[in-house]
Order: C-alpha cells, then sequence, then structure tokens
C-alpha cells in the first residue's frame, strides 16, 4: 500500500470544501474601522510607531518589527488612529492583545504604496528590505515572517522550493480559490522566492481533489517563462495532514526533516500559495500585506465564499456580510476543524494568520463528547502522521513526566489531531500534548533564567572580590611606601604597626602564600581562556548556524558574563600576587622585620 | 625461597596480604591525591535545582552557599521561591523525605519596580542586588532591568524611603500555558477542534462505551 514517498498514518475526515467553492473570490466591503494587533505573527510583537490622533493612508506603517524574527504592521485602511489599547484578539484563551485601532469612513481609500520594484533585476539586499518593509508572513496560518525565512540562504543551502498548495484541513479553500485565480502570481511570486533562496527548483504540491486549482496552474506553468527555474506540480490523492510542512516534504521528495529541524536542514523550503502572492505584490506593486484572502464557511452561513478582506476588519462585519444566522451559530472557529481554534466572541480582527472562519452549527461541529478511558486499543498509533506513539505520549502528559514524554520525542509531534480524531475514546490528545509542551518549555526557559542569574551573581561575587583584593593591595602598597623611608630613619626604634605585624611571619609563610597565589593566578588564566574558546567556538557555530537566534543570543550573553567572571577573578588574583610579591620583596631586602618581631610581640602581649 | 614458603605457609600467606594491602593502599592513596575533585560534585547538582534568585530567604548568603549546606546536612525546606517543585526535586535527588516548605511560599514569580519619581537615588538597592539588576548612580534616578530581576526582595528593606514594589511578572500572550485537560468523565474544553465526526456516530459509541 504505502507508496516509495508516502508520510505513515494521516486519516481521511470529510472535507466540506464545496460549499465555499461556488463562487469567485468577493472583496469585502471597506471596513469603517480597523483593529490591528502588534503581534499577528511568530516572535516579538511589533512596537508602534503612529501616535494617536495621527491621519494614516491605507499601507502607511504603523508599527516596527522589534527584533530579529518579527514583522511591520500596517494601516489597512485610510484613517485616523482613535486608540492604542488592549483589545482581545483571537486567542485560545481570548486573552487581550495590544492593538492600534484606526477610524475611517468607509468611503476613502488613499494608498502610501512603496516604489515598484523589478524582481529580475533588483539586489538581493533591496528585496529583502522591502519584504521586511511589507510585514509579509506566511499566510497559511502559522505567521513567520517570510523575510526571516527568504534570509534561510545564509546559512542552508536550499535546492527546492515546495509550494504548500495542499490545503488539506476541511472547509479551507482559501489556498484553492487564490490559485484558481491568481495561479500567474503565486507562480511568480515563488520564482522571486525561489531566486531569493538559490532554490533550483520548484515543486508545487497540491491534492487532486482541486481540480480546477491544477488546471490553472498547468495553464500558468505552461505560459510562463521557465527557463532559470525548473517548475513540477505534483499532485496526490487527499489525505489529512498531507499540507504539513514535514509529511509534505516526505511525500513529495522523500527527504524527512530531522527531529526538532527546520525543512531548511534537508536543503527545503516551503510556502503557502497566499504568502508567495503576497510577496510578489509587495515587490512588484510596493503593496504591503493589508489584506488577504479568507474563506468564510459553515452552515449557519447563507453564503460561504471567499473574499479578500483588510486585516482587522472585525470578524462579525465579514460574516455578516455572507449571511450569519447568529441564532443557529453554535461555534466560531478561526483555522480549520482540526488545529483551528475556537473564538469565544465575534467582534473579534482578522489577522495575518486568519486564513478561514467557521461558523458551525450544532449539527455540524457537535461539542467534543466526555473524555473516557484510554482503552489502548492503538488506533492513534495508526493515524500519527509523525511515527510517533500517541498513546504513550498521552500518559506520560497526564502524569506530568515531562522527561519521558521528551524522550519519546513530543516536541515531534505536529498536533494535527488526526490521533484526538480518531480516539474511540474521544481523549483530546493534542490537548494533553499542547499542555505538556508549553510546561516544558516554560520549565526550560526558568532553568535558563536561573542559570542567568547564576552567573550574574558569580559575576557579581568576583567583582567584590576583585576590588577587595585591589584595595588591600593599595593599602598594603601604601603602608610599604610610608614604612620604608621610615624604617630607614629611625631603623627600628620605631615599628611601623600594621606592616610589622605582618612582617613577622612573613618570609616563611610568604613562600608559600606565593606559590598558591601563583597556582590559583595559572589556574584562573586557564579558566579565562576556556571561557574565551567556549565563546568563541558558540558564536562561531551560532553564526554559520543560529536557528533559534534568541535562544542563541541568551546563551552567548550567558558565556560572556561568564567570561567576565573569570576575568574578575584572574584580576582579584593578580592584584593579591603583586601585593604579596612587594611584601616578600620587602621582606628580603631588610631583614629588619624578623629582627623588629620579638618587639612588636612583646608589645602586643600586654 | 620457595622452601621457606612451603615450611610457613600461614606466614607467608600473611605476608602476601598484607604486602598486597600496603601496594593498593598506596595506590588508593596516591589515585586520591592525583585525582582529587575540588568540589562536591554533589553541590552542584543541588545548586543546578535551586532556582537561583540569590534571596537569602534561607539564611545563607545566596544558592550555592545553600546548596553547601544542604550537603553538609542542613534541611531541604528552605527556599520559598522555589517551592515545593524544588524540594521534591531535592528529596529526590538526595534521597530524602520531602518536608514542607518552611515559611511562606511564593506564589507568582515577581520583579521589583522602582517608583521612579520618589527614589531619592541613595545607591543602597543597588549595593544590595545580588544580580546587578538594579541601574543608576548616586543621586540620579534608578531603576530596576526586569528581565535580570529575579525577585529576591532583597531591596526592598535597604530603601530608605520604601519607593521599591514587587511587581508580578508581566504576563503576555506568550505567557499563557494551555491547560492540562481534566481526565476521563470530563467534557474537553474545545481547544482544539478534532472532533469534525457525524453527531450519530458517537453517541452510538458513547452508548456501547456506557453499555
Amino acid at each position: 500500500m504505502v507508496k516509495a514517498f508516502d508520510f505513515p498514518g494521516g486519516i481521511h475526515p470529510p472535507a466540506r470544501k464545496a460549499a465555499s467553492t461556488q463562487h469567485p473570490i468577493a472583496t469585502a466591503a471597506l471596513p469603517r474601522r480597523v483593529m490591528l494587533p502588534l503581534g499577528q505573527h511568530v516572535g516579538q510583537p511589533a512596537e508602534p510607531c503612529v501616535a494617536v490622533g495621527q491621519r494614516v493612508a491605507t499601507g502607511t506603517r504603523v508599527a516596527r518589527a522589534q527584533g530579529l524574527i518579527s514583522a511591520d504592521v500596517h494601516a489597512s485602511i485610510t484613517g485616523e488612529v482613535i486608540a492604542i489599547e488592549p483589545y482581545p484578539v483571537p486567542h485560545p484563551a481570548g486573552l487581550n492583545e495590544l492593538c492600534i485601532v484606526i477610524e475611517g469612513d468607509g468611503i476613502r481609500d488613499d494608498w502610501a504604496l512603496l516604489p515598484s520594484l523589478d524582481w529580475h533585476s533588483a539586489a538581493d539586499d533591496t528585496l529583502y528590505a522591502r519584504l521586511n518593509a511589507s510585514g509579509v508572513v506566511g499566510l497559511g496560518g502559522a505567521g513567520f515572517p517570510t523575510q526571516v525565512k527568504a534570509r534561510v540562504r545564509e546559512r542552508h543551502a536550499i535546492d527546492t522550493l515546495i509550494v504548500n498548495a495542499a490545503e488539506c484541513e476541511p472547509y479551507i479553500s482559501a489556498d484553492d480559490m487564490t490559485l484558481r485565480e491568481h495561479a500567474a502570481d503565486v507562480l511568480e511570486g515563488a520564482r522571486l522566492i525561489a531566486r531569493l533562496s538559490g532554490a533550483q527548483r520548484i515543486i508545487i504540491g497540491i491534492e487532486n481533489d482541486k481540480p480546477e486549482a491544477i488546471s490553472a496552474l498547468n495553464r500558468a506553468i505552461a505560459a510562463a517563462n521557465t527557463e532559470t527555474v525548473e517548475v513540477t506540480l505534483k499532485d496526490f490523492p487527499a489525505r489529512y495532514p498531507s499540507g504539513g510542512e514535514k509529511q509534505l516534504i516526505k511525500r513529495l521528495l522523500g527527504r524527512e526533516v530531522p527531529s526538532r529541524g527546520l525543512p531548511a536542514d534537508v536543503g527545503v523550503l516551503c510556502h503557502n500559495p497566499g504568502t508567495l502572492r503576497a510577496a510578489l505584490q509587495a515587490v512588484r506593486d510596493g503593496r504591503p500585506l493589508v489584506s488577504r484572502i479568507v474563506t468564510l464557511t459553515g452552515e449557519a452561513l447563507t453564503r460561504p465564499g471567499n473574499v479578500e478582506a483588510r486585516l482587522g476588519t472585525p470578524m462579525i462585519e465579514l460574516l455578516a456580510a455572507a449571511g450569519l444566522d447568529e441564532a443557529r451559530l453554535a461555534r466560531l472557529v478561526m483555522g480549520g476543524p482540526m488545529m483551528g481554534i475556537e473564538l469565544s466572541r465575534l467582534e473579534l480582527p482578522l489577522v495575518k494568520s486568519s486564513n478561514c472562519l467557521i461558523a458551525a452549527t450544532l449539527d455540524e461541529l457537535p461539542p467534543p463528547p466526555v473524555e473516557q478511558p484510554c482503552i489502548r486499543c492503538g488506533a492513534c498509533e495508526d493515524a500519527c502522521p509523525a511515527g510517533l506513539l500517541p498513546q504513550q505520549l498521552y500518559w506520560f502528559a497526564k502524569s506530568r513526566e515531562h522527561d519521558k514524554a521528551e524522550l519519546f520525542n513530543l516536541f515531534d509531534c505536529i498536533e494535527c489531531g488526526a490521533c484526538s480524531f480518531v480516539c474511540p475514546s474521544h481523549i483530546p490528545l493534542v490537548d494533553y500534548y499542547r499542555a505538556a509542551k508549553s510546561e516544558i518549555r516554560a520549565q526550560a526557559f526558568e532553568a535558563r533564567k536561573a542559570e542567568h542569574a547564576k552567573h550574574r551573581f558569580e559575576f557579581r561575587q568576583a567583582r567584590i572580590e576583585r576590588e577587595a583584593a585591589e584595595k588591600e593591595a593599595r593599602r598594603q602598597a601604601r603602608a610599604q611606601a610610608a614604612k620604608r623611608p621610615s624604617g630607614i630613619a629611625a631603623n627600628s626604634t620605631t615599628p611601623v604597626p600594621g606592616s610589622t605585624g605582618r612582617g613577622h611571619d612573613q618570609p616563611a609563610a610568604a613562600d608559600t602564600d606565593l606559590k598558591s597565589l601563583r597556582i590559583a593566578q595559572a589556574a584562573a588564566k586557564a579558566a579565562v581562556r576556556k571561557a574565551e574558546k567556549v565563546l568563541a567556538r558558540v558564536s562561531q557555530s551560532t553564526g554559520s548556524k543560529g536557528q533559534q537566534q534568541g535562544q542563541s543570543d541568551g546563551e552567548i550573553e550567558d558565556l560572556e558574563v561568564q567570561l567576565a567572571t573569570a576575568r574578575e577573578n584572574l584580576a582579584a588574583i593578580e592584584a593579591r600576587l603583586a601585593a604579596a610579591k612587594d611584601a616578600a620583596a620587602d621582606a628580603t631586602q631588610e631583614p629588619a622585620p624578623q629582627r623588629r618581631s620579638p618587639d612588636t610581640d612583646q608589645e602586643r602581649t600586654p | 625461597m620457595l622452601e621457606w614458603i612451603n615450611d610457613h605457609g600461614m606466614l607467608a600467606a600473611i605476608f602476601a596480604l598484607a604486602g598486597l594491602s600496603v601496594a593498593f593502599g598506596a595506590l588508593l592513596g596516591y589515585a586520591g591525591e592525583r585525582f582529587r575533585v575540588e568540589d562536591d560534585p554533589v553541590v552542584e547538582r543541588i545548586d543546578a535545582l535551586l532556582p537561583q534568585t540569590q534571596c537569602g530567604q534561607c539564611g545563607y548568603p545566596g544558592c550555592k552557599p545553600y546548596a553547601e549546606a544542604i550537603s553538609q546536612g542542613d534541611v531541604i525546606n528552605k527556599c520559598p521561591p522555589g517551592g515545593d517543585a524544588t524540594i521534591a526535586a531535592l528529596a529526590d535527588l538526595l534521597g530524602r523525605e520531602a518536608t514542607p516548605l518552611d515559611g511562606e511560599a511564593q506564589d507568582a514569580p515577581r520583579v521589583a519596580y522602582i517608583r521612579e519619581d520618589e527614589c531619592i537615588g541613595c545607591t543602597k538597592c543597588i549595593q544590595a542586588c545580588p544580580v546587578d539588576a538594579i541601574l543608576g548612580a548616586a543621586k540620579h534616578m534608578h531603576t530596576v532591568i526586569a528581565d535580570e530581576c529575579t525577585g529576591c526582595d532583597l531591596c526592598l528593606d535597604p530603601c530608605p524611603v520604601d519607593c521599591i514594589d514587587m511587581i508580578p511578572r508581566d504576563d503576555d500572550v506568550d505567557a499563557w500555558r494551555p491547560p492540562l485537560p481534566a481526565g476521563p468523565g470530563h467534557r474537553p474544553t474545545a481547544l482544539l477542534i478534532a472532533s469534525d465526526r457525524a453527531q450519530p456516530s458517537h453517541t452510538t459509541r458513547q452508548e456501547a462505551s456506557h453499555g
């Protein structure tokens, strides 16, 4: 049964895509008010760069990317910024997030476009900068900044760009409709990204239940000039989750993405058709990402279909335009029924990662049944597309045995929900995995923080010690300087307190003292060299690899603190050594202290 | 020689064993000196389990000294920032009984916050901070680097104008964690949908599993 290239497991949920593919993509009415969350992407939220009361045109940048993995946010309508405040955003727990609220009149639509670029002739850096300035992120649902992904060639050799048009999840048809109507744009966008990433071939992976999209693509491929890069279209029977990045790569190329690795590790880059079109629009038309194609479907809608809507549009407006029957609406889901999140309210804004809104009736997506005990039937293992042991993971997650869960590769779980889908006991397996994963991540974060605090504490201790040693050395030097002239002039008649007391048992003690200090100095020097070496190695390896930039930055910072600590330790020991040497030199130069010592002893005893 | 051994079997055995023990004793003694481990490795492992707030609530000046004290036999329940999780981990490592926390448990992780208008710039908190997380100079306003702050409270006491608050570490969207499902017998909160089955099939299944 299993073909040469195939991934294990998978399920066949009812597709239910027909409802939303009956009509061409419509353009949603211009909203009067948009709410633009600052964290619509993976990574750090953007930082607002407009003030309340400022007038903005469509496409004006309103928030700037922060840090390495982040994306700009642009005004999606023409109007006035009326608030920058936390509002509810699409989130599984219904949390609030800082949003920029823009109010317009619903009619005027002035565009602030960037100059058009020809991607064939423009320099790579210009194109990166353009993608960066356009706020393009992955529109398939994950929202990874495209510019960061395009720069992957700096660290990995990429040979293949995969256009992920599988769209395997039920209900969603946004990519299907995009390809039917804009196949040429998607293809050109793919060639743009292929050029930037250095890929020599483009493979479009699509499930064969989308014949219109396939024929549109075939026409576009035939029409396009494909001399520079080879474009192939591969279709395959529908099976969930063939649109998973790792599963698609396995299916198309037979390559396996390593555990906890990236597709780039096997020379592949994956992009969603919508993202490619947005990237092309950013470059060719100078148009930042201010709208997206979203599927509006579900039996509670009388006119389901796909619309191109402005980001930040309240979902209620889109659903109302599609004929929402609120009486029949049981649950509103953003994304697909397998991996999507249920939304608790209708007023939430459309964000960059909202590919689908399902207004489902009670019959359509019934509430989950009561969880039953696991009967160890093993159905989940047959369904798992990542080849994991969902049952074992379930026990470990449930009993919070995180180390064992990690041993069973919990982090290779793509949270596709196939195991929950087939479970006869209705166990929400993926909820368990998500909880365990986030707990492990939180623990790792705390551990890193503790480690960091420890290094800072050690550094502070070393610094205090060094300061004390230097102070002591200075004090001793002063005392020596004060003693020397007086010692020569008065010649043992007036013993100088302190230094003589110290000089009492110096020659013998100083020798061993000096020796141990020298050993300590050598050890400290070795520690400094070791810290330097480790730092150099890590910073070099992250320079060439650097997958999790943020994390390795923290690591480097920690190593720098450790190096500084080692240097402080060395400085402290050197100061002490210098002081001891001075004292020893003094002691050998003038044997006076020795001779004088009985006096001082006598002086001290009463 | 052989004759002597044959004649005095008992003595030969005693000499042989005594010789062996001297030789091995010398070898072990030499190895003990040559490969001596300076630090107690257990101390490192205990230290790794402590939360590194360096708060001194255990009565020791930092986490490392407390780790040393534990390895010398001190009790393991003196760390309020670590709470029960740390006690459990220490009990597991050392094979001791997990005892309830000595002192008040701390709830959410906190960070220090200086009310900047009221700060008089005395630098006392800077000297108290064990991780150099307070920034400022004499007679100038101070501020806390929230990312570096371990929430140890050590800066509160020295402040002459009481302008330092302990506030909860800011919880944004990233800090939200999906809860663990309640388990069998409960209806899952629908974080993940994945129940895209026809209604009849699962009612029959449910009935079947109940019956």
